[in-house]
């Protein structure tokens, strides 16, 4: 073996060692322009007229957001009161059944469901409800509360199939009911598990556009009935982004840099919980 | 009580009576004593119910959505026949519906943007799993790379057609193509930052597992650091990484949002990489509503039923190959 040879095979690892490194770190240029260039764009529009009021027609300056951010907290806050239980409540189930074949089947839903595009989603929802109904702001909750689901049912069971079992069999054997354990024992002890799958769901869908194409619709005036469309953030994001109007596209900006905002906040929220409860997700 | 050992065995000699008392008060404490243990027990068996028609509305969702589906395609299956998929045209004006140019829009961006984020979301996973695992720089830019897919879609594509678009518009213009600027390798290149992070995350953890006595073989031998990485630990891990390509492929089969705003919207079938053109989530997302034809709604159904089934698919085996891995 002479010394060439091994100054070769070194510079070689050096070489891809530099490559990987530069690559890596390339990956972090787009989000940083991104993020950069969206706050400079937007951030100037932002002002308390721009929050409290509602978008002015096209000509007129000035004009707000505040129908599409009521409409995407009612919105969400409708979906995470559907979606919370029945996802907590079927995770309970996973952990608790974990051999049976009705939990193999539902673990096999979870996962499709975790891969449905966002758009077929409100496709099947439009069916459900907007073609009986009417769009409605429910049925936009309805399409995003099936989005939020499988995460949390996910978050639930990974959290609650890593307690230790005596835990439930101490209290089982102190004579408490079965529902009596579950939530007064097992729920606390996992509850930062928890909390931070619904924190990341409700993340997930903040900033979802395609399954509210069909079914919230969208709507330029302050709405609060849940029947009838509604505006939300990323939809007035979509319609006006596209458009070519300036004061329209100046909205938007503002809009996205409120959403990206929420966003950020969401998952930096999330990451607190998860290292304070030291969760593994 | 008085317990007694005889012939080695124990037998209770004095068993206590329960004596029941037969005054009023006492009979009705008892019975409202027995009313609530059974009503206990009801709520318990209630609540397994409960959680069991939880577990149900999962199973149920996921046919829900399937039949659906099939059921409102139902129509354009029967009046187009399979040939619908590979036909080149769509023209709902004169009820010419073919499905080709969205398959072909879909294929073209989604493994555009695989190709162009392989290599990115690969380093990540090495940096991260080999080099680096621990450390503030690594932890931040593993947060920074999971930010990635935490920015809502539709401002991708803001952000696409704000500053992307007219980017490779200059571009094209350089190249001697038609500079459009919107198109698939605009939206391919927006698709290809969204999905950097879930290959690099999978593939992180992926290589975290590789056993350090293997390494430390290969080092013991004079290996350098990347033959290590070539020959123990990229051969190791190659199905996980497999794995975390493929959810990357499933996640940018199903995107809209973005690809809808930069793609350019045109049910042509793409000359080029750069012209425009429309994928199967796109024009869903821009003709859904505007459809008024039966056919051509139900057309449109059976498209984001091809979607539906395909994603499911890709991320059914993502899932079976991580499964297989992480039990071994």
């Amino acid at each position: 073996m002479n010394i060439e040879s091994v100054k070769f095979r070194l510079g070689k690892s050096s070489g891809f060692q530099i490559l990987i490194y530069t690559l890596a770190f390339a990956c972090v240029i787009p989000l940083l322009f991104i993020l950069g260039y969206i706050l400079e764009a937007g951030i100037t529009k932002i002002n308390w007229h721009f929050l409290v009021n509602i978008p002015k027609p096209v000509g007129e300056s000035g004009g707000g957001i505040a129908n599409a951010l009521l409409g995407s907290v009612l919105i969400i806050a409708v979906a995470s009161v559907i979606a919370i239980p029945i996802g907590i409540m079927a995770g309970i189930y996973l952990s608790e059944n974990k051999k049976s074949r009705l939990a193999y089947w539902c673990r096999l839903s979870t996962d499709i469901l975790q891969g449905v595009p966002s758009i077929v989603i409100g496709i099947v929802i439009y069916f459900w409800l907007v073609r009986p109904l009417g769009f409605s702001a429910l049925a936009g909750s309805v399409a995003l509360a099936i989005m939020m689901l499988p995460i949390i049912v996910r978050s639930t069971e990974e959290t609650l199939k890593l307690l230790p079992d005596s835990l439930k069999e101490a209290g089982l054997a102190l004579g408490l009911p079965f529902h009596r354990v579950i939530f007064k024992v097992i729920l606390p002890v996992g509850v930062g598990g928890i909390l931070s799958g619904v924190m990341l769901s409700i993340a997930r869908i903040t900033g979802e556009t395609a399954p509210l194409l069909f079914t919230a619709f969208g709507n330029p005036y302050l709405s609060v009935n849940m029947t009838k469309p509604m505006q939300s953030l990323p939809l007035l994001i979509y319609n006006y982004a596209t458009s070519p109007y300036t004061d329209w596209l100046n909205l938007a900006w503002g809009a996205s840099v409120v959403l990206l905002l929420w966003v950020l906040f969401l998952n930096i929220f999330t990451k607190i919980i998860t290292r304070k409860w030291k969760v593994q997700l | 009580m008085d317990t007694s050992v005889e012939n080695g065995s124990i037998t209770r000699s004095d068993i206590p009576l329960r004596v029941i008392s037969s005054s009023p008060e006492a009979i009705l404490k008892a019975k409202k004593r027995t009313r609530l243990s059974f009503r206990q027990i009801r709520t318990e068996t209630i609540f397994k119910k409960t959680l069991m028609i939880m577990g149900l509305i999962m199973i149920i969702l996921v046919l829900g959505i399937l039949l659906t589906l099939i059921v409102q395609s139902l129509p354009s299956i029967k009046a187009l026949g399979p040939s619908y998929l590979w036909g080149k045209v769509w023209n709902p004006v004169s009820d010419v519906y073919g499905a080709w140019p969205f398959l072909l829009g879909t294929l073209l961006t989604s493994f555009l943007a695989l190709a162009i984020s392989i290599p990115f979301s690969i380093s990540v996973a090495i940096f991260l799993g080999e080099y680096h695992p621990q450390g503030w720089l690594p932890n931040l830019l593993k947060d920074t790379v999971e930010l990635i897919a935490a920015v809502p879609s539709v401002i991708y594509g803001f952000w696409g057609l704000a500053v992307l678009v007219p980017i490779v518009r200059d571009l094209e213009t350089h190249i001697g193509v038609e500079p459009v600027g919107v198109g698939i390798f605009s939206s391919s290149l927006i698709l290809a930052i969204m999905i950097i992070p879930y290959a690099a995350s999978l593939g992180r953890s992926m290589i975290n597992m590789v056993p350090s006595h293997l390494k430390e073989a290969a080092y013991a031998l004079g290996a350098t650091r990347w033959e290590v990485i070539r020959s123990v630990i990229l051969p190791y891990t190659k199905s996980g990484l497999f794995a975390g390509i493929l959810l990357s492929l499933g996640r940018a089969l199903g995107e809209t949002m973005a690809v809808t705003m930069v793609i350019g919207n045109t049910s042509l079938i793409p000359k080029n990489i750069f012209s425009p053109g429309n994928t199967m989530a796109s024009v869903i997302a821009n003709e859904f509503t505007e459809a008024d034809k039966p056919v051509y709604l139900s057309a449109l159904i059976e498209l984001g039923l091809v979607l539906f089934l395909v994603t499911v698919v890709i991320n059914m085996i993502g899932k079976k190959i991580i499964d297989r891995v992480t039990n071994d």
